[in-house]
């Protein structure tokens, strides 16, 4: 492309950034704010490719724009219908002064921070080790072998987000749309079987190019979703002892059995000896995904699921 | 440039006007049913059109089966969306525009 209009492509993204997170945080209707957060995802998304991580893209528009925008819609769905409070009137200027202030400081101190990273960042260093990391792709390296305490901390913190959802209370019902529409079913019917071949592709393809375990994760996990909005009836259940249970901690145990493993055999904690790399990073891969699309769906539930679905009100 | 360059580009070129009728209807059209019928269908023929074009110019056949993927992935995905939020307004007494 010619430069001209690559810049102007992003100046125009960047611009649509801005304004959508300023709607979506200051839009008096809760419904425009939700709608603009997703778009920003997907915005977002876009960014991301410009500035040549797919990786991050791929993630950000599978979790951050999709199972997120499905997430805050169905509960923006379950809030009482109240009248939209009107924004107050009189500005609260001392305040908006001191928040914006405080934006501005921030927003230098990272500036600052970003100004004095070492120039051409960490990548030579990923590149020089790739051949000990058992794996071709250098993001999968990163995530599953040189730096897997950062992903083990990840996926605590959805497990975390989980147990926090399900102990506000009982999965609110119904579960599917207020409106049935005879589309839905069908269109669960004719996509499920893609989420699944797209989630075994990306798990595939993350070990010599962009996918992974957070990007299968997050594709089956939203495949879920839409199988439940089209009236399917979950199997996860919230019984005490359930074997949902162990499949939801299922990647922080491995991740956390793989770390202390290392430690017994004399290695350093997640140092992964270099000849048996190759075939940990392969099942932390897969149990992560396992673990992530289930923990993604769920948090959708909205609240603890029954321990027995049978008789609960429309399933 | 070669002769599949200037087909893919002719393509591209070709789907751009019906994105951009999809977006006038969009913004202009009276109510939410008559939006949606030039959103789905302008759409979808601009992005079939930029599809097929750039499939043509990537010259694989892998690259060109996927984009196609992509399409009907799109024609499903935005057909179901249109009519659940037109059974969605109807259910919820939105009159159409002119009864």
């Amino acid at each position: 492309m010619a430069p001209l209009a690559s810049h102007a492509y992003d100046l125009l993204l960047a611009g649509a950034l801005l304004w959508l997170a300023w709607q979506a945080t200051h839009a008096a209707d809760l419904f425009r704010s939700v709608i603009s957060f997703i778009v920003f995802g997907l915005l977002m998304a876009l960014a991301w490719i410009r500035l040549d991580a797919p990786d991050i893209a791929l993630a950000e528009a599978a979790i951050g724009a999709g199972v997120t925008g499905a997430l805050l819609l169905s509960a923006l769905g379950r809030l009482t219908s109240a009248p939209a409070e009107k924004p107050a009137a009189t500005r609260r200027w001392p305040g908006t002064i001191a928040v914006l202030a405080l934006a501005a400081t921030v927003l230098a101190l990272l500036g600052a921070a970003a100004w004095q990273l070492p120039a051409p960042g960490l990548g030579d260093a990923v590149a020089g080790h790739m051949p000990r990391a058992g794996v071709d792709n250098p993001v999968t390296g990163v995530l599953l072998n040189f730096r897997a305490f950062d992903t083990l901390l990840e996926i605590g913190v959805l497990l975390l987000a989980v147990v926090a959802i399900w102990s506000l209370g009982p999965t609110p019902e119904p579960l599917v749309p207020a409106i049935p529409s005879p589309a839905l079913p069908a269109l669960g019917r004719m996509l499920w079987p893609m989420f699944v071949l797209a989630t075994f592709y990306l798990l595939w393809r993350g070990t010599h190019a962009p996918g992974g375990a957070f990007q299968a994760g997050a594709v089956l996990g939203a495949g879920g979703i839409l199988v439940i909005l089209a009236g399917a009836r979950p199997w996860l259940t919230g019984e005490d002892n359930g074997p949902w249970r162990w499949l939801l901690s299922l990647g922080v145990v491995t991740m956390l059995l793989a770390a202390l493993s290392t430690t017994l055999i004399g290695q350093r904690f997640f140092e992964y000896p270099e000849s048996a790399a190759a075939g940990v990073i392969l099942v932390l891969e897969i149990t992560a995904a396992i673990s992530i699309a289930m923990l993604l769906f769920a948090a959708y539930l909205n609240g603890q699921p029954p321990a027995r679905w049978r008789g609960y009100p429309h399933s | 440039m070669t002769l599949t360059e200037w087909l893919g580009t002719a393509l591209v070129i070709a789907g751009v006007p019906f994105l951009l009728s999809g977006t006038l209807g969009l913004l202009r059209f009276p109510d939410v049913y008559t939006r949606l019928h030039a959103l789905a269908k302008g759409d979808n023929v601009g992005l079939g059109l930029i599809c097929v074009g750039l499939g043509i110019q990537s010259g694989s056949v892998t690259v060109a089966l996927k984009l196609l993927l992509i399409w009907v992935l799109m024609l499903i995905a935005s057909a179901t969306g249109a009519g659940l939020i037109a059974r969605t307004a109807l259910a919820r007494g939105l009159k159409p525009w002119g009864l």
